[in-house]
């Protein structure tokens, strides 16, 4: 793919700040539909990038966000440093979470967030470092 | 692709002076301002009517219909509803105003409360037996439709498909009338007081594609008055004993959280004001209003008595409507049964699937559209971003998105 038909956006999230989170997926999600990508693939974008900004903003110090966008796909890169998952397996079970109780009083921690950024996403790749952080590598075909 | 709008609004040229107050309140962005004259992006305009508010010059005219009678028909009909009661004040009963209607020139009014409980009834049917992807979104506010179809085309599938009560109540009127007075659909024609721009052109353009049983809409500030006039002048032994036994006064859905508060157990919320609306429409997009049902949704501050063609401040008419609650009570008229019988036959819905209407993309093919994308960032970045308008556009991101799509020439921006 020549460079001049990949977009590429930078974006970054403040751990804890959950007056403006969600932001970055509101700006994604409108990048998206001036580009024109069917409403069926930016709605999928739109709920996988909430729930992960949203991961970063719970659980992490800071994070950036990439998106690069190709005629034929969207990738999203989500890296945060911050305290990183010990046991991704049981982090991916639905209904899993670690959420504080304050947390949940606003309404997050159905444990429901990295299920539903898999399902909507054609390739998924999580990694991470306890104390250190963690890396989410999703992809969505247009 | 090139398809026609209609649009419930004129634009007079010979009045408008430029002043760009119409583009800055524009909620999608939609006006320009080009050799002194406003000038619309048809595909944008979601016929709220804010800019005709908020011209001072009165250059963008809502198209409502005249108040004169046409000869067309024979019998004329009012479609009435709580937003219009509620511009008179506390000493000016309801029934008083609907005897009024029946004063200067309408042979009958109908009232459309009666026609929001039967529907708030549909769809808590409908709520109760759905089982896809949630949160619904009310489909009343034919601005809010626009703005889903428009901005929110992935949303499009959770507008409710039930139809609208002014259309239920003009339907009935219809049918009831013809029988009654024993002539033909045609020579009944239903005129709805609107309270906004955007029902007529529901009436004249429906968002499903459908047909309106509606003939024509009259504004609620051009029937102002003549209808005070006429109320003022009425004694209180003029008022016809039926109006009390046919009409309801109910809230209806003038205002904001009526609907949500008709229906029954499910969770629903209520929001109002385009940029609000937007807001939860956003939301709803991310997949983060869980919990929720569904969603009352009205482009006006208020709910629909802070509609533009109204008379009375929003707030003076919510309280009056509430005293008009207190006063005539909140029972309930309509059959469950009735309407459940109705409902499986399909008489509340409408008639025809909302269909999305997206923006067109920057460019038909997604990487010229990409390359238009970066090319518009990189117009964006050189700009000041101060938004003056002074180049005509409302904001300088509108202004670097004209370029790209070739509405505007960069010598346009004063400041470069
Ligand atoms: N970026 C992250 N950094 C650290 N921990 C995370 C991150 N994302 C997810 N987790 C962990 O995985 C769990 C499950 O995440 P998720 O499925 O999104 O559910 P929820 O956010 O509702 O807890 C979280 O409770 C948290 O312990
Ligand atoms: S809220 Fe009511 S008055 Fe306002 S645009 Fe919508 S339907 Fe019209
Ligand atoms: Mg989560």
């Amino acid at each position: 793919m020549s460079d001049e038909v990949l977009f590429f956006q930078e974006f970054s999230i403040t751990g804890g700040d959950f007056s403006s989170a969600g932001s970055v997926s509101t700006e994604i999600k409108s990048i998206l539909k001036e580009i024109g990508f069917h409403p069926s693939v930016i709605r999928r974008a739109a709920i996988a990038c909430y729930e992960a900004e949203m991961n970063v903003t719970m659980y992490a110090e800071r994070g950036v966000v990439r998106l690069s966008a190709t005629p034929a796909a969207i990738r999203i890169q989500f890296e945060d440093e911050g305290q990183g998952i010990a046991d991704i397996e049981l982090a991916m079970q639905e209904g899993y979470s670690t959420a504080t109780p304050e947390m949940r009083e606003i309404g997050f921690g159905a444990g429901m967030g990295l299920p539903n950024i898999k399902k909507n996403s054609d390739e998924f790749e999580i990694t991470s470092e306890v104390g250190r952080g963690t890396k989410l590598d999703i992809v969505i075909k247009a | 692709m090139a398809e026609k709008y209609y649009h419930p609004l004129e634009f007079m040229l010979d009045r408008c002076n430029g002043r760009m107050k119409c583009m800055r309140v524009c909620p999608t962005e939609a006006l320009r301002v080009k050799q002194g004259k406003v000038r619309l992006i048809e595909e944008l305009c979601i016929d709220c009517g804010a800019c005709a508010e908020a011209c001072p010059s009165k250059a963008i005219v809502p198209l409502t219909d005249p108040f004169t009678r046409s000869s067309k028909y024979k019998y004329r009909v009012a479609l009435a509803s709580p937003v219009l009661y509620s511009q008179f004040g506390l000493d000016i009963d309801p029934k008083v105003v609907v005897q009024g209607l029946k004063e200067i020139g309408f042979d009958y009014v109908v009232d459309v409360s009666r026609a929001c409980e039967e529907i708030s009834a549909a769809i808590d049917i409908f709520l109760e037996e759905y089982d896809g992807p949630g949160p619904l979104i009310s489909s009343f506010c034919p601005s809010v439709v626009r703005l889903v179809q428009v901005r929110y085309p992935g949303l499009t599938e959770l507008l409710m498909p039930v139809n609208a009560p002014r259309e239920i109540a003009a339907r009935e009127a219809k049918e009831r009338l013809s029988e009654e007075l024993g002539v033909g659909m045609g020579e009944i024609e239903i005129i709805y007081l609107t309270p906004c721009p955007a029902k007529i052109v529901a009436i004249k353009q429906p968002a499903e594609k459908g047909r309106s049983w509606i003939d024509g809409a009259i504004s609620i500030a051009d029937v102002y008055a003549p209808l005070f006039n006429a109320v003022s002048n009425l004694a209180d032994d003029e008022i016809d004993a039926s109006i009390a036994e046919e009409f309801t006064f109910g809230a209806g859905w003038s205002m904001l959280g009526e609907m949500t508060r008709l229906l029954g157990s499910e969770r629903g919320i209520a929001v109002s004001g385009l940029s609000d609306v937007t807001r939860v429409l956003d939301d709803i997009e991310s997949g983060r209003l869980r919990g929720i049902d569904f969603v009352e949704a009205s482009a006006c501050l208020g709910g629909c008595i802070g509609g533009s063609l109204t008379v009375d401040n929003m707030y003076v008419a919510r309280s009056s409507v509430l005293s008009m609650m207190r006063k005539h009570g909140q029972g309930s008229v309509v059959d469950r049964n009735e309407v459940v019988g109705k409902y499986r036959e399909g008489y509340y819905f409408l008639e025809r699937k909302l269909a999305p209407r997206p923006l067109p993309p920057l460019d038909k093919d997604i990487s010229a559209a990409i390359r238009k994308k970066k090319e518009k960032d990189a117009i964006y970045a050189r700009l000041p971003q101060i938004d003056c308008g002074c180049c005509g556009a409302p904001t300088c991101r509108a202004f670097a998105e004209d370029i790209v799509r070739g509405r505007s020439k960069l010598e346009d921006c004063i400041h470069l």
